[in-house]
């Protein structure tokens, strides 16, 4: 038996645009060599332009979004406000930390706009909470080296909306071309100021 | 070459050996374990088996390339090899252009020929460790060829088989990996479709899916396979195990390589990539209705 981070296999990727964010992830489920699903969605919605991406244990995936979820409608319920992205990546951090002993298998992605500031936030996790600030890309996954690759070599700075969409396509679906263990389609959201677009790729089949 | 076949062979209307040539013929041969360095270790198998990939032992250091669909079928019109050509070591994607069928005799692999006319000669096909297959096959294929020079006429397929399970044998234990299938057509013995293992296992069969995604190939196999299948419908259904292993089996992948193996040799049908023969079998016949394409 592996890492239980490489069981079910998943990526996921956010960049940073100008004015603009998007966060991608593939669409695979398996258990090691057997694909179970080719609809798993790995990105969560927890504010009109706040999103959550989580790969590694699928069973953790589900768990630590439905916390988050009911975290966040808390917030929601008692601050009569949306959550903003800083305050998630604060949320999210001190919650994995309170399994320091006994660690959810997920490495989360954060990627939004700030509805005060109107800027782009984007951070990613270790399983027990560490945040990585990031101006440019936050890779996670079992593809999270081919991402890194891929990322560094298409990512620029300031990139608008359609072209950010089509650097992270490339990016996750070259990736993802080179795991065994993600792939099987893709989903992208492209997060503007008051807009989010949702696109389906339509990626390798094996 | 004309050196060579001079002095391997002897007049053609010479049938019967003498005892001396047949002595000669047997002892010329090189001994089957050939002289390979082992680790400097008391008991250097269990050395192996600790540090070579296998399932049990993910974390292995050695690292071989591994995880495969092939699958052989006899059929009324001769004998179907089609693979994948996915390589992999742990999760990372090695090479999606791997020739995993391997044209065995040297004297016709066909390798300067134009035309699509058949090859004479066996096929066999590679899975488990790359090097150990590529090796092997490579050989077998010596030996093969020596076979030709030697006796004028082609190899049977049960006698190949049987040197390189003969092979395999003498090195099990040792950490050998490879599942291979030979197959070929012989005046003798008709067509031939054996399975041999780096186990030392030699069967002769009808049907054999080798590799990782094999379970997912022999699903489709035996729902449409019969034996009086026409040319068209066997290449069609080998096509079609292999796109369904290449599918559900994280391991395999790639390009799908198509052969049929009839009396005159084999013929090469194509190297394809499986993602639009994927999605031309999806929408047009509605298959693989698990996958998405909305959102």
């Amino acid at each position: 038996m592996g890492s239980p981070f490489d069981i079910n296999g998943g990526a996921c990727v956010a960049m940073v645009g100008k004015d603009c964010v998007a966060i991608a992830c593939d669409l695979r489920l398996g258990m090691q060599a057997l694909t179970i699903s080719n609809n798993f969605p790995k990105i969560f919605n927890f504010a009109p332009s706040t999103y959550l991406g989580l790969t590694g244990l699928a069973t953790d995936v589900n768990t630590v979004s439905d916390l988050f979820r009911y975290k966040v409608n808390m917030y929601r319920l008692r601050e009569e406000r949306h959550i903003s992205p800083q305050t998630l990546a604060n949320l999210v951090s001190s919650s994995l930390y309170e399994k320091r002993f006994g660690p959810f298998f997920v490495s989360p992605v954060l990627a939004g706009i700030n509805q005060t500031t109107g800027k782009p936030f984007i951070c990613g996790f270790d399983s027990i909470g560490c945040i990585d600030f990031a101006k440019d890309f936050i890779v996670s996954g079992t593809a999270s080296d081919q991402l890194f690759g891929t990322c560094e070599g298409l990512w620029e700075p300031d990139l608008g909306a359609e072209d950010l969409f089509e650097t992270i396509s490339q990016a996750l679906l070259s990736a993802v071309d080179r795991d065994a263990l993600s792939g099987w389609g893709a989903q992208v959201y492209i997060i503007e100021k008051d807009k989010v677009t949702q696109r389906l790729l339509k990626g390798r089949q094996d | 070459m004309d050196k060579i076949v001079a002095q391997y062979s002897r007049p053609s209307y010479q049938n019967v050996y003498s005892e001396q040539d047949q002595q000669d013929l047997t002892e010329s041969l090189p001994p089957l374990s050939l002289k390979f360095a082992l680790p400097p270790v008391a008991n250097p198998s269990a050395f192996l088996r600790a540090m070579t990939d296998d399932h049990s032992n993910p974390s292995c250091p050695i690292k071989l390339a591994h995880g495969t669909t092939t699958l052989a079928f006899r059929f009324q019109g001769g004998i179907i090899v089609c693979t994948d050509s996915r390589a992999t070591a742990g999760n990372w994607i090695a090479s999606q252009t791997v020739k995993k069928v391997i044209p065995v005799s040297r004297l016709s692999r066909g390798e300067d020929k134009p035309t699509n006319e058949p090859t004479p000669g066996l096929l066999g096909t590679m899975a488990g460790g790359a090097a150990d297959c590529q090796y092997w096959l490579r050989y077998l294929s010596q030996q093969c060829t020596l076979h030709e020079i030697r006796h004028k006429r082609r190899i049977t397929v049960a006698a190949a088989s049987k040197i390189l399970a003969n092979l395999t044998y003498s090195y099990k234990g040792y950490g050998l990996s490879m599942g291979t299938m030979l197959a070929g057509v012989t005046p003798q013995e008709g067509p031939a479709l054996y399975y041999i293992d780096s186990d030392g296992t030699r069967l002769p069969g009808n049907l054999f899916c080798v590799g990782s995604g094999q379970t997912f190939a022999y699903g489709v196999l035996d729902a449409n396979y019969r034996y009086d299948l026409t040319e068209q419908e066997a290449l069609a259904l080998g096509r079609r195990a292999i796109l369904a292993a290449m599918h559900r089996d994280a391991y395999s992948g790639g390009f799908i390589n198509l052969y049929h193996v009839k009396e005159e040799g084999w013929v090469h049908h194509g190297f394809d990539d499986m993602n639009p023969i994927f999605w031309k079998t999806k929408l047009e016949s509605g298959e693989f209705s698990n996958v998405t394409s909305e959102l």
